[in-house]
């Protein structure tokens, strides 16, 4: 993968620009694993392109060297789509926050997923929206105190991220913790390897708005998935994806499986009509002779 | 006779659209100049369809002033039409034994019985072939290109067999057979014989023209949700895009698709996306986003009548202050305002290489009329389209991806370029080094910068074309299909020894005020008719140019006529 004599180093990675987050956040934890999995697999500075959309961990392209788009609110994944369907040779990498994929972006998830854009989705969960200063989000817990629901959020149920990337179609699909960054480091190598649309939920404490997922609570919550976990079964992830032991919850890598990436389809069925980057273009002007 | 407008009416599913087809086409192969128009209903089956063909010996230049033709397959058919059935005019109808009870006479009308259904179900126990006995009685009383239509449907029916050729043969045969037994021709219109088709005529749908310019302009990335009326351009360029080993996508919703299209513009792509009035709402956003990140996107905006989901198939053009202003903020981009369907071809070309060049969001401004009609057209040689490409990052140190040059364009690095390339593309207003910037200083500046290059367009861009010359009393400025009506309006005017001119902009926005003005300064009145409640043109014109247009307002659905054009031009002087 490395095209550079020589290798580069995680830091190498990094920008310029200082990391503007609260003393202590846990994005800080995924940004310096990003930079060791980039790192770890060479990927070339000028080759790999970073996108995000709004929000506190939207912010992390800038800290990164290599190219970038900062979008939208919720735009994320299909710019990032847009990027790699118009240039595979791209490596594409998304950065996100709960609110921005699965709120305002939650309508493009399912179709990234099921289509298996050939893209490494890494959302830093933290059950809050933080550049607002304080809202209850999507990965909220239901009746969770924020400034627009001082009284109790109203909804029923929050959104189970890792279910949902299962159930969309998602190829990779892993869940890791800021606290436990050898883990972390490890689950994002692993995504970036993976042919195809690659889901990483990374629960990343904000210290500053959300007082009740704190940094100690996931501390005690998260645990391994035990050993024998069956990544290609896909009944056996929803399930750790559901029903961890009470108080618990899984870290480690859920589900993979290898199947067509949609850049791959698409030259398939570009094969089958016999593309041709020169084709005459009086053939499809001659097309309308009446 | 050099003109003729012939109009089909009845229920949808009836192969209506697909008569009207049959005989735009044959008519173009017999060397006539051709322009339709159709409404369908919004549902698949049932509800009211229509579909009008202007056959010329000359350049046609709209849809037209009423039909000279009606051929009503049903009761509502004739009922919706009637108003339309003046003296001079003909009625071929469905008479006896079909849907229409009764025998019609109308004072100046003259009336043609045809009984279409019962030929169709009880002589050749085919009813879908009624469409065919229409057109054969069609074809052979205003003598339109009989033989090519009978070529036609033994290649359109070749494929399903001998058997399916014969019967529409037949009906075909059985219409003109009636007509020749039961009616006598009593009125004038009697197209004849051209001779041979020029050589080098296309007959093409302006959705399927913006396809067509897409690629001949060097599109090779394309997104789009489907939507009425815009789905042809979608179709097109799935067709094709593929052969050309590019990237089709259908995406999730309006919004995937434009950030489809940035993601692949950002990578380097010629990209575009296509839509009408609901998606270009959805849209605004990511407008604001390729403004301000600078990136070439083209945008095909096919208006229908709004707001809301409105009237999904009609007519309309009332999305000119969407697509001047719309969204937040100020966001500079350019709209472009086709007339015709060849017209459409060549703009969608050009607003890639505005797009490149600019580095901001294209948008053209289709409409209903144009996106559903049919023309036969020059055919456009792929050699004559010339690529523009976007100003590109040479290599090295130092490079500012938001530069500050004198016409407001800065080179652009892409992906696999150096590393000292890179930068973060941000909708967050950013420094020349492209990081987050709000200070007072940098804001101005480089919101100037993004305004700049309107100014360095405006520059630039060739002068409107003027049709008409001297001093006038009346002066019309339009756009869209408007522009064509208008152009026969003038021209109708003019013959009439009426001091009369016109202004026909490609560029619609940014405004070229001093053209205008200066056009404005040889007219006594202008004339502003544009199909929306607002005069949405006449307000912009107000406040670009100062000067004080008269608005003249449709907004029924329908496009308007060149004789009702006429009529209020006579009013205004």
């Amino acid at each position: 993968m490395a095209a550079t004599t020589e290798a580069l180093k995680a830091k190498d990675y990094r920008s310029g620009i200082r990391a503007v987050w609260c003393p202590g956040c846990g994005d800080y934890g995924v940004l310096n694993s990003v930079q060791n999995a980039f790192a770890a697999h060479q990927l070339p500075l000028n080759s790999t392109v970073c996108v995000s959309g709004i929000g506190c961990s939207s912010r992390l392209p800038y800290f990164l060297k290599t190219y970038g788009f900062h979008t939208a609110h919720g735009r994320s994944l299909p710019v990032a789509a847009g990027v790699k369907l118009a240039r595979p040779d791209l490596e594409v990498v998304v950065f996100g926050g709960d609110g921005d994929l699965f709120s305002i972006g939650g309508g493009h998830f399912p179709h990234i997923a099921r289509k298996n854009v050939d893209l490494t989705l890494i959302m830093m969960d933290n059950h809050i929206y933080g550049l607002t200063k304080g809202q209850s989000s999507p990965t909220s817990n239901p009746g969770s105190i924020g400034t627009i629901t001082p009284y109790g959020s109203p909804d029923t149920s929050n959104v189970n991220p890792l279910a949902y990337a299962l159930t969309y179609g998602a190829t990779f699909v892993a869940q890791g913790f800021s606290g436990k960054p050898k883990q972390m480091d490890a689950i994002i190598q692993e995504a970036l390897n993976h042919e195809g649309f690659s889901f990483v939920n990374v629960m990343s404490p904000c210290l500053t708005f959300n007082k009740v997922d704190t940094t100690d609570f996931f501390k005690g919550a998260f645990i391994d998935l035990p050993e024998d976990h069956d990544k290609g079964n896909l009944v056996a992830a929803l399930d750790r994806a559901f029903n961890a032991p009470a108080g618990k919850v899984y870290s480690g890598i859920f589900f993979q499986t290898r199947k067509p990436t949609m850049v791959e389809n698409l030259r398939a069925l570009n094969k089958k009509q016999k593309a041709d980057k020169n084709m005459d273009l009086n053939i499809a002007v001659d097309w309308f002779k009446p | 006779m050099s003109d003729l407008i012939i109009r089909i009416g009845g229920e949808g599913g009836e192969g209506i659209i697909s008569a009207g087809d049959m005989i735009t086409q044959a008519a173009t192969r017999s060397g006539l100049n051709v322009l339709t128009f159709k409404t369908f209903p919004a549902e698949i089956r049932g509800g009211y369809a229509m579909y009008q063909v202007r056959f010329s010996k000359d350049h046609i230049m709209s849809e037209g002033s009423g039909s000279n033709i009606f051929c009503a397959f049903n009761q509502e058919a004739l009922d919706k039409n009637k108003a339309d059935l003046k003296p001079g005019t003909v009625l071929i109808y469905d008479y006896p034994d079909g849907d229409i009870a009764e025998e019609v006479k109308i004072d100046g009308v003259t009336c043609y019985p045809l009984p279409m259904s019962r030929i169709a179900k009880k002589d050749l126990e085919m009813y879908r072939a009624k469409n065919m006995v229409a057109l054969g009685a069609l074809s052979f009383m205003f003598d339109i290109a009989l033989e090519e239509l009978k070529d036609l449907l033994r290649e359109k029916f070749g494929k399903k067999g001998e058997q399916v050729v014969a019967t529409n043969l037949k009906a075909v045969d059985a219409g003109i057979a009636y007509m020749k037994e039961h009616n006598k021709k009593t009125d004038p219109f009697t197209m004849g014989n051209v001779g041979k088709m020029a050589k080098d005529v296309i007959i093409i749908s302006g959705n399927e023209a913006a396809g067509l310019g897409a690629v001949l302009g060097g599109c090779r990335f394309f997104s789009a949700y489907p939507i009425t009326p815009a789905t042809e351009i979608a179709n097109y360029m799935a067709q094709w895009l593929p052969k050309l080993d590019g990237t089709l996508v259908q995406a999730e919703d309006e919004i995937a698709s434009l950030a489809n299209v940035l993601g692949a513009s950002y990578a380097g792509a010629r990209a575009m996306t296509s839509t009408s009035g609901p998606g270009l709402s959805l849209m605004q956003e990511l407008i604001g986003l390729a403004s301000m990140a600078e990136l070439p996107v083209v945008i095909v905006d096919v208006q229908r009548g709004g707001p809301s989901t409105g009237m999904p198939t009609k007519h309309e053009q009332s999305d000119l202050f969407m697509a001047c202003h719309g969204g937040h903020g100020d966001a500079p981009r350019i709209v472009l305002s086709p007339e015709n369907v060849a017209d459409i071809i060549n703009l969608t070309a050009e607003a890639f290489n505005l797009a490149e060049e600019y580095q901001m969001p294209v948008l053209v401004l289709s409409d209903g009329s144009l996106g559903f009609r049919t023309e036969s057209i020059t055919r456009p040689d792929p050699a004559k389209f010339k690529l523009v490409t976007r100003a590109r990052y040479a290599g090295g140190e130092g490079f500012k991806r938001y530069e500050i040059t004198p016409t407001g364009i800065s080179p652009m690095s892409l992906p696999g370029d150096d590393v000292a390339g890179s930068y973060i593309a941000t909708g967050l207003e950013h420094n020349e080094s492209s990081n987050p910037n709000f200070t007072p200083e940098n804001r101005v500046k480089h919101c100037d910068k993004r305004f700049a290059k309107l100014k360095t367009l405006v520059d630039k861009y060739h002068a409107p074309e003027l049709q008409g010359d001297g001093p006038a009393d009346v002066g019309i400025i339009s756009f869209g299909s408007t522009m064509g009506v208008s152009r026969e309006a003038v021209a109708l005017a003019r013959k009439e020894g009426l001091k009369v001119k016109a202004l026909h902009p490609r560029l619609i926005w940014p405004m070229q005020v001093e053209h205008i003005k200066a056009f404005a300064a040889t007219c006594k009145k202008i004339l502003v008719p544009e199909c929306n409640a607002q005069g949405q043109l006449a307000e912009l014109l107000r406040g670009q140019t100062g000067i004080n247009p008269v608005s003249y307002r449709l907004y029924d659905g329908l496009p308007f006529s060149p004789q009702q054009l006429l009529t209020k031009i006579k009013e205004v002087m």
